[in-house]
Protein backbone atom coordinates (compact mmCIF):
# COMPACT_ATOMS: atom_id res chain seq x y z
CA UNK A 1 0.00 0.00 0.00
CA UNK A 2 0.98 3.63 -0.46
CA UNK A 3 1.29 5.31 2.94
CA UNK A 4 0.61 8.77 1.49
CA UNK A 5 -2.64 7.47 0.09
CA UNK A 6 -3.62 6.04 3.47
CA UNK A 7 -2.96 9.37 5.16
CA UNK A 8 -5.02 11.26 2.57
CA UNK A 9 -7.88 8.77 2.77
CA UNK A 10 -8.01 8.87 6.57
CA UNK A 11 -7.90 12.65 6.57
CA UNK A 12 -10.53 12.95 3.86
CA UNK A 13 -12.93 10.65 5.68
CA UNK A 14 -12.36 12.29 9.06
CA UNK A 15 -14.79 15.06 8.10
CA UNK A 16 -18.50 14.18 8.40
CA UNK A 17 -19.60 16.35 5.43
CA UNK A 18 -16.99 14.78 3.16
CA UNK A 19 -18.00 11.34 4.37
CA UNK A 20 -21.63 12.19 3.56
CA UNK A 21 -20.70 13.43 0.06
CA UNK A 22 -18.64 10.32 -0.60
CA UNK A 23 -21.44 8.04 0.59
CA UNK A 24 -23.96 9.90 -1.55
CA UNK A 25 -21.75 9.36 -4.61
CA UNK A 26 -21.49 5.65 -3.77
CA UNK A 27 -25.28 5.40 -3.47
CA UNK A 28 -26.31 7.58 -6.41
CA UNK A 29 -23.49 7.16 -8.89
CA UNK A 30 -22.24 10.18 -10.81
CA UNK A 31 -23.51 13.56 -9.56
CA UNK A 32 -23.03 17.20 -10.52
CA UNK A 33 -21.63 19.74 -8.08
CA UNK A 34 -25.09 21.36 -8.07
CA UNK A 35 -26.82 18.15 -7.04
CA UNK A 36 -24.24 17.52 -4.33
CA UNK A 37 -24.65 21.08 -3.03
CA UNK A 38 -28.40 20.52 -2.68
CA UNK A 39 -27.75 17.22 -0.91
CA UNK A 40 -25.03 18.40 1.47
CA UNK A 41 -26.88 21.60 2.42
CA UNK A 42 -23.73 23.72 2.54
CA UNK A 43 -22.51 26.41 0.11
CA UNK A 44 -21.22 25.44 -3.33
CA UNK A 45 -17.68 26.72 -2.60
CA UNK A 46 -17.67 24.55 0.53
CA UNK A 47 -18.75 21.51 -1.50
CA UNK A 48 -16.07 22.25 -4.12
CA UNK A 49 -13.45 22.43 -1.37
CA UNK A 50 -14.57 19.09 0.06
CA UNK A 51 -14.51 17.55 -3.42
CA UNK A 52 -10.93 18.77 -3.89
CA UNK A 53 -9.87 16.96 -0.71
CA UNK A 54 -11.70 13.80 -1.82
CA UNK A 55 -10.07 14.09 -5.25
CA UNK A 56 -6.61 14.37 -3.68
CA UNK A 57 -7.32 11.19 -1.74
CA UNK A 58 -8.43 9.63 -5.07
CA UNK A 59 -11.80 8.85 -3.48
CA UNK A 60 -13.57 10.68 -6.34
CA UNK A 61 -12.94 11.35 -10.02
CA UNK A 62 -14.39 14.18 -12.07
CA UNK A 63 -15.19 15.01 -15.68
CA UNK A 64 -16.33 18.27 -17.27
CA UNK A 65 -19.39 18.42 -19.47
CA UNK A 66 -20.04 21.95 -20.70
CA UNK A 67 -20.46 24.15 -17.66
CA UNK A 68 -21.16 21.25 -15.30
CA UNK A 69 -18.58 19.16 -13.48
CA UNK A 70 -19.62 15.61 -12.69
CA UNK A 71 -18.16 13.61 -9.83
CA UNK A 72 -17.99 9.88 -9.38
CA UNK A 73 -16.89 7.79 -6.35
CA UNK A 74 -13.81 5.56 -6.56
CA UNK A 75 -14.43 2.94 -3.85
CA UNK A 76 -11.14 1.20 -4.70
CA UNK A 77 -9.39 4.14 -3.03
CA UNK A 78 -10.60 2.73 0.31
CA UNK A 79 -8.10 -0.12 -0.02
CA UNK A 80 -5.49 1.50 2.28
CA UNK A 81 -8.12 1.77 5.00
CA UNK A 82 -9.05 -1.87 4.53
CA UNK A 83 -5.36 -2.77 4.79
CA UNK A 84 -5.10 -0.77 7.99
CA UNK A 85 -8.09 -2.53 9.50
CA UNK A 86 -6.81 -5.94 8.46
CA UNK A 87 -3.40 -5.36 10.02
CA UNK A 88 -4.57 -3.74 13.21
CA UNK A 89 -7.35 -6.33 13.42
CA UNK A 90 -4.73 -9.07 13.39
CA UNK A 91 -2.64 -7.12 15.91
CA UNK A 92 -5.48 -6.82 18.44
CA UNK A 93 -6.66 -10.41 18.01
CA UNK A 94 -3.16 -11.62 18.77
CA UNK A 95 -2.94 -9.26 21.76
CA UNK A 96 -6.29 -10.51 23.07
CA UNK A 97 -4.87 -14.07 22.97
CA UNK A 98 -1.90 -12.88 25.00
CA UNK A 99 -4.25 -11.13 27.43
CA UNK A 100 -6.14 -14.37 27.90
CA UNK A 101 -2.90 -16.21 28.64
CA UNK A 102 -1.84 -13.51 31.10
CA UNK A 103 -5.17 -13.71 32.97
CA UNK A 104 -4.60 -17.45 33.39
CA UNK A 105 -1.17 -16.80 34.92
CA UNK A 106 -2.31 -14.03 37.27
CA UNK A 107 -3.31 -14.59 40.90
CA UNK A 108 -7.12 -14.61 41.21
CA UNK B 1 -19.34 -0.38 0.18
CA UNK B 2 -22.73 1.28 0.63
CA UNK B 3 -22.64 0.86 4.41
CA UNK B 4 -21.82 3.80 6.63
CA UNK B 5 -18.19 4.86 6.30
CA UNK B 6 -18.25 5.42 10.04
CA UNK B 7 -18.60 1.75 10.83
CA UNK B 8 -17.03 0.09 7.82
CA UNK B 9 -13.94 2.11 7.17
CA UNK B 10 -12.84 3.89 10.30
CA UNK B 11 -13.58 1.78 13.36
CA UNK B 12 -12.18 -1.56 14.40
CA UNK B 13 -14.16 -3.47 17.04
CA UNK B 14 -13.01 -6.63 18.80
CA UNK B 15 -15.10 -8.31 21.49
CA UNK B 16 -14.41 -11.32 23.69
CA UNK B 17 -15.74 -12.82 26.92
CA UNK B 18 -12.98 -13.70 29.38
CA UNK B 19 -13.75 -16.16 32.17
CA UNK B 20 -12.28 -13.82 34.78
CA UNK B 21 -13.84 -11.12 36.98
CA UNK B 22 -13.79 -7.46 35.87
CA UNK B 23 -11.38 -6.59 38.72
CA UNK B 24 -8.72 -8.91 37.31
CA UNK B 25 -9.22 -7.76 33.73
CA UNK B 26 -9.04 -4.13 34.86
CA UNK B 27 -5.65 -4.79 36.49
CA UNK B 28 -4.32 -6.32 33.26
CA UNK B 29 -5.58 -3.29 31.34
CA UNK B 30 -4.26 -0.60 33.69
CA UNK B 31 -1.16 -1.85 35.56
CA UNK B 32 1.89 -0.94 33.51
CA UNK B 33 3.94 -4.15 34.11
CA UNK B 34 0.92 -6.32 33.31
CA UNK B 35 0.14 -4.28 30.16
CA UNK B 36 3.72 -4.88 29.06
CA UNK B 37 3.14 -8.62 29.25
CA UNK B 38 0.25 -8.73 26.80
CA UNK B 39 0.25 -5.43 24.87
CA UNK B 40 3.46 -3.39 24.62
CA UNK B 41 6.13 -1.91 26.91
CA UNK B 42 4.82 1.34 28.35
CA UNK B 43 4.96 4.03 31.04
CA UNK B 44 1.19 4.17 31.52
CA UNK B 45 -0.42 5.66 34.63
CA UNK B 46 -4.21 5.40 35.01
CA UNK B 47 -4.87 9.14 35.31
CA UNK B 48 -6.93 11.07 32.73
CA UNK B 49 -4.85 13.69 30.93
CA UNK B 50 -1.52 11.91 31.52
CA UNK B 51 0.66 11.38 28.47
CA UNK B 52 2.50 8.08 28.05
CA UNK B 53 4.17 5.95 25.39
CA UNK B 54 3.99 2.41 24.11
CA UNK B 55 7.25 1.07 22.76
CA UNK B 56 7.41 -1.63 20.14
CA UNK B 57 10.43 -2.97 18.26
CA UNK B 58 12.35 -0.09 16.64
CA UNK B 59 12.75 -0.27 12.88
CA UNK B 60 15.21 1.50 10.55
CA UNK B 61 12.96 4.52 9.99
CA UNK B 62 10.82 4.34 13.10
CA UNK B 63 11.78 4.39 16.77
CA UNK B 64 8.78 2.17 17.56
CA UNK B 65 7.17 4.77 19.81
CA UNK B 66 3.40 5.21 19.99
CA UNK B 67 2.45 8.48 21.72
CA UNK B 68 -0.65 8.29 23.86
CA UNK B 69 -2.71 10.31 26.29
CA UNK B 70 -5.11 8.89 28.84
CA UNK B 71 -8.64 10.08 28.04
CA UNK B 72 -11.02 8.10 30.26
CA UNK B 73 -10.42 6.07 33.43
CA UNK B 74 -13.73 4.75 34.77
CA UNK B 75 -12.62 1.90 37.08
CA UNK B 76 -13.88 -1.56 36.14
CA UNK B 77 -15.96 -0.07 33.32
CA UNK B 78 -14.18 2.06 30.74
CA UNK B 79 -10.63 2.91 29.71
CA UNK B 80 -9.68 5.08 26.77
CA UNK B 81 -6.46 6.58 25.39
CA UNK B 82 -5.32 8.26 22.23
CA UNK B 83 -2.92 6.26 20.03
CA UNK B 84 -0.67 8.31 17.80
CA UNK B 85 1.81 6.52 15.60
CA UNK B 86 3.61 7.89 12.56
CA UNK B 87 1.35 10.84 11.99
CA UNK B 88 -1.93 8.98 12.29
CA UNK B 89 -3.88 9.71 15.43
CA UNK B 90 -6.52 7.29 16.65
CA UNK B 91 -8.37 6.40 19.83
CA UNK B 92 -8.58 3.12 21.72
CA UNK B 93 -11.57 2.47 23.98
CA UNK B 94 -12.02 -0.57 26.24
CA UNK B 95 -15.46 -1.27 27.71
CA UNK B 96 -15.94 -3.94 30.39
CA UNK B 97 -19.32 -5.50 31.16
CA UNK B 98 -19.95 -8.29 33.67
CA UNK B 99 -21.05 -11.40 31.78
CA UNK B 100 -22.17 -14.91 32.69
CA UNK B 101 -19.11 -16.50 34.32
CA UNK B 102 -16.76 -13.66 33.48
CA UNK B 103 -16.32 -10.34 31.77
CA UNK B 104 -17.21 -9.12 28.31
CA UNK B 105 -14.45 -6.93 26.87
CA UNK B 106 -15.06 -4.67 23.89
CA UNK B 107 -12.12 -2.92 22.25
CA UNK B 108 -12.86 -0.13 19.80
CA UNK B 109 -10.01 1.39 17.82
CA UNK B 110 -11.21 4.41 15.85
CA UNK B 111 -10.74 8.00 14.83
CA UNK B 112 -7.74 8.28 12.55
CA UNK B 113 -6.83 11.77 11.67
CA UNK B 114 -3.50 12.81 10.31
CA UNK B 115 -1.32 14.73 12.73
CA UNK B 116 -0.61 18.10 11.15
CA UNK B 117 2.49 18.58 13.29
CA UNK B 118 4.38 15.67 11.84
CA UNK B 119 6.74 16.22 8.91
CA UNK B 120 4.91 14.67 6.02
CA UNK B 121 7.91 13.12 4.30
CA UNK B 122 9.03 11.47 7.50
CA UNK B 123 5.59 10.11 8.19
CA UNK B 124 5.30 8.47 4.77
CA UNK B 125 8.12 6.00 5.00
CA UNK B 126 7.50 5.41 8.66
CA UNK B 127 3.86 4.46 8.14
CA UNK B 128 4.87 1.91 5.53
CA UNK B 129 7.51 0.48 7.84
CA UNK B 130 4.98 0.28 10.61
CA UNK B 131 2.71 -1.93 8.52
CA UNK B 132 5.64 -4.00 7.28
CA UNK B 133 6.74 -4.45 10.87
CA UNK B 134 3.30 -5.48 12.01
CA UNK B 135 3.12 -8.03 9.24
CA UNK B 136 6.47 -9.49 10.24
CA UNK B 137 5.41 -9.47 13.88
CA UNK B 138 2.17 -11.25 13.19
CA UNK B 139 3.66 -13.60 10.64
CA UNK B 140 0.39 -15.07 9.47
CA UNK B 141 -1.36 -14.74 12.84
CA UNK B 142 -5.14 -14.91 13.06
CA UNK B 143 -6.78 -12.06 11.18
Amino acid sequence: MKPTAANDVFRALADPTRRAIFEELIRQGEQTVHALTRYADVSQPAVSKHLTVLKRAKLVQHRRDGRETHYRAQPAALAPVADWLRLYGAFWHERFDRLEALLERMEP
Amino acid sequence: MSNSAETTTRTLVIERVFSHPPEKLWRALTESPLMAQWLLKNDFVPVAGKKFQFRSEPMPQWDGVIDCEVMVVDPLKRLSYSWNALGLESVVLFTLTPAEGGTHLRMEHSGFRADQQQAYGGAKYGWQRFFDGLERLLDGGAA
